[in-house]
């Protein structure tokens, strides 16, 4: 080692600290980017006359695209479609969701292990869950259908008819989705102050009465997040619908994702397939800014009660 | 080689022996049948190789996108030998079909010089030809200096060149003088009956000729059979449902999917009267007939069924009652084909196709190379060797529909499958309208008659409506 080797400490690589906050938050930015790009080309697209096969015939028709949707008969159905599956599906999941977290809520042993034996359904991928309840639906073969004939239903038809088809989908929706309100559900019940309940029993108050008046408000911020959760899910439903029915019979199951998706990969029609996905992007935030907004108020509301 | 088998190859190289007879000359001779196919394939590469510079691009390298299926089983299974003949390197992804046309689609989109040839459908080429995805291969067809001189082009099946050449013009007539061969054929598909010979016994039914004949066939073949159905035809929500046994049904009334005016312009054409009553009769079949869930069957359910003797008849692919009939299904050797003409007043069938083609990419850097490849795959020697030792049906060949071995092979498990052959091809081709429109449009269609099915719409009304909807699609596209 030589003097000049001490004398010359080593230099660190130092960051103003001007240039710090812009740092740490470039990663956040690059997301950003990578979400605002494809947003915005989503909608230049959404402005144009432009389906691949017909590369000629490309221009901007400044908003056709929109017009010939809210003109068309079958994009309203859509609309109707995806709402009804949206509603139904989180509807349903949060009633199931709720009954089942709460006859968990007790900390036991078993109650904990059901709770995690539970969740099997969430590790399952939408696609196979579909796939399988098709097999399960088997007029030859399926389970469901052998079950059905033995109810009394010998000619249940399932998802291949347009009377029973939602019910079928929606049905798997809960059967995979059902855990996910449940497990948040149950975090929340499990964190409730227990005054309250503890009052209320020293007081003799009726379960019924505990559970309208005391239960369920404390616990209503956490069935608004796991029902915002779910919405922003279920009203993109792809998967569980195309796997089992390709948006059939009929338009009876034609939800956004799976026209969009029909009209960009099968039909090359870029145009209509991007406007589709601007109306769903509106849509989803129009829903979830009346989510947030009633979260808000009810996180006011019990500030102020505090 | 000793002298008599060198002669024996000889003859079979000139035309004058089978390949069959060659095989059992040779067996005479003691040699081997694994020795006797590559003998011939040896000799037949030197054939090959003997007026043409087959070695151009040798230690070139070419890439391809396969949907996994027997064809491209049949290829990859006789890839050694383009590589001996060429010394080029072929490198392939295999996709299952539930994918396989969303990766091309992205693939080319993307302009991808990755992939250089391609798995198509005739139809998806009314997409990617006018998207400029594809090149028309008429430029190395009809260049001697590229094409070996034995390809022999006119061989390939006529209804089949010309489905799968189109001047890239709405409504343009398929295999028009001005037309880009956008496309060459490999393995195709007709749309005919196949039928359990054991249930028709049974039931005491005889093979259905027309229309008529199948709807009641169907509907007592349900009654007498137990745990069958009548008759298998796709339903889903798809294209697929309208392309095999309806639109080979329905074009043998005359019927079609689109008129084309002199100007041009496209108008839907299946809300005629004939078309009404057609389709009423189609859907009277499924309801009486039909599987259960007919709104989801695509080919799959279609074929296992008969497979598993679920159903007694199909009318769907040729190749797919081909499959139904060996490997490990139930009723393996008990199918019967027969080719159908739904009107009794036609004279023969109108069976629409399904040609599982080869592309060449636009993208693609090594386009010379990749026609080597494309030549040699759609070539006679290689439509041969798929069809007799692998399952390599349809042949697109005449030569190899002439074989006698190749029919000898058939008659012998598939009994009337060369007959239901023989009688439709002359009448295969695809019927459909080339469009860019096919899939939006027919999609639509199947879905029409679905809720037809299901009783959601009356088919007269159900017609109409999907005539409005189509008439104002094409406006929108800007071609009706």
């Amino acid at each position: 080692m030589t003097a000049a080797d001490i004398a010359a400490p080593r230099r660190r690589f130092r960051i103003g600290a001007r240039a710090l906050p812009y740092l740490l938050s470039l990663p956040a930015l690059l997301v950003c980017i990578a979400i605002l790009i494809p947003f915005g080309t989503a909608i230049y697209y959404s402005l144009q006359r432009f389906r691949l096969s017909q590369p000629w015939a490309r221009q901007m028709n400044w908003g056709e695209n929109y017009l010939n949707l809210f003109t068309d008969p079958a994009f309203w159905n859509t609309v109707q479609v995806s709402l009804t599956y949206a509603a139904l599906t989180v509807g349903l999941e949060l009633c199931l969701g709720l009954g089942i977290a709460l006859l968990l809520q007790k900390r036991t042993r078993l109650n904990n292990f059901v709770s995690i034996m539970l969740l099997l359904p969430l590790m399952t991928a939408p696609a196979l869950a579909a796939l399988m309840w098709k097999l399960m639906t088997n007029p030859n073969f399926g389970v469901l259908s052998w079950l059905a004939s033995l109810m009394g239903f010998p000619d249940f038809r399932w998802a291949s008819s347009p009377d029973t088809a939602l019910l079928t989908v929606v049905l798997v929706d809960i059967w995979v989705y059902t855990p996910f309100i449940m497990i948040l559900l149950l975090a929340g019940l499990r964190s409730l102050p227990t005054q309250p309940f503890e009052a209320a029993a020293l007081d003799g108050v009726p379960r019924s009465f505990v559970f309208w008046r005391i239960t369920l408000p404390m616990l209503t911020p956490y069935i608004l997040t796991a029902s915002l959760f779910r919405l922003l899910d279920s009203i993109q439903q792809f998967d569980i619908i195309y796997a089992m029915t390709q948006g059939g019979p009929g338009d009876t199951l034609l939800v956004f994702q799976v026209e969009a998706y029909l009209n960009f990969f099968q039909s090359t029609n870029v145009g209509r397939s991007a406007a589709l996905m601007i109306i769903l992007w509106a849509i989803t935030y129009v829903l979830s800014s009346i989510f947030i907004k009633n979260w808000l108020r009810l996180r006011e509301r019990a500030r102020g009660e505090a | 080689m000793l002298e008599k088998e060198r002669d024996l190859v000889g003859a079979f190289m000139r035309g004058q022996l089978s390949r069959r007879d060659l095989v059992r000359g040779l067996g005479a001779l003691g040699v081997s049948a694994a020795s006797a196919n590559a003998l011939i394939g040896m000799a037949t590469s030197r054939a090959l190789a003997a007026d043409f510079d087959w070695k151009k691009h040798a230690g070139t390298g070419v890439k391809l996108l396969l949907n996994k299926h027997p064809y491209a089983d049949a290829m990859i299974a006789n890839l050694e030998s383009f590589k001996a003949l060429t010394g080029m390197e072929v490198t392939y992804d295999v996709f299952p079909e539930d994918v396989y046309f969303d990766k091309v689609t992205a693939a080319l989109a993307s302009g991808s010089s990755e992939y250089d040839a391609f798995m198509t459908g005739a139809y998806m080429t009314w997409t990617y030809g006018p998207a400029g995805w594809i090149t028309d291969l008429n430029e190395w067809i009809n260049d001697p200096a590229k094409t070996a001189p034995n390809y022999a082009w006119e061989d390939m099946l006529p209804g089949l060149r010309a489905s799968t050449a189109w001047n890239g013009v709405p409504g343009g007539a398929l295999g028009s003088a001005d037309a880009k061969q956008w496309c060459l054929p490999w393995g195709y598909e007709m749309n005919n009956l196949t039928y359990n010979r054991d249930m028709l016994a049974k039931a005491g039914v005889a093979v259905p000729t027309n229309m008529g004949e199948l709807t009641e066939a169907a509907a007592k073949l349900t009654k007498d059979i137990d745990g069958a159905y009548g008759v298998g035809v796709r339903g889903s929500r798809s294209w697929a449902t309208i392309h095999p046994g309806f639109l080979s049904a329905y074009a043998n009334f005359g019927q079609k999917d689109l008129n084309v005016s002199a100007d041009g312009k496209l108008s839907a054409a299946m809300n005629t009267s004939e078309s009404k009553a057609f389709h009423a009769q189609w859907v009277k079949m499924i309801q009486e007939s039909g599987p259960k869930d007919w709104s989801t069957y695509t080919w799959y359910q279609v074929g296992t069924d008969l497979g598993a003797g679920a159903s007694a008849m199909i009318f769907d692919a040729d190749i797919l009652g081909y499959f139904m009939n060996g490997g490990d299904n139930a009723m393996a050797g008990k199918l019967g084909y027969a080719p159908f003409a739904a009107n009794p007043a036609a004279a023969a069938p109108t069976p629409n196709v399904w040609i599982w083609s080869l592309a060449m990419a636009t993208a693609s850097q090594k386009k010379d190379a990749a026609w080597y490849f494309l030549q040699w795959a759609t070539g006679a020697e290689h439509g041969l060797f798929g069809a007799s030792k692998m399952d390599f049906v349809n042949p697109v060949r005449q030569s190899v529909w002439s074989d006698e071995g190749f029919r000898a092979r058939l008659e012998n498990s598939y009994p009337g499958y060369v007959n239901q052959h023989d009688v439709s091809a002359p009448g295969a081709k695809i019927y459909f309208t080339a469009q860019p429109l096919f899939f939006d449009l027919t999609t639509e269609w199947a879905a029409s008659l679905q809720q037809m099915v299901a009783g959601q719409v009356p088919v007269d009304e159900g017609l109409d409506k999907l005539a409005a909807s189509v008439d104002r699609q094409l406006k929108e596209a800007g071609l009706g």
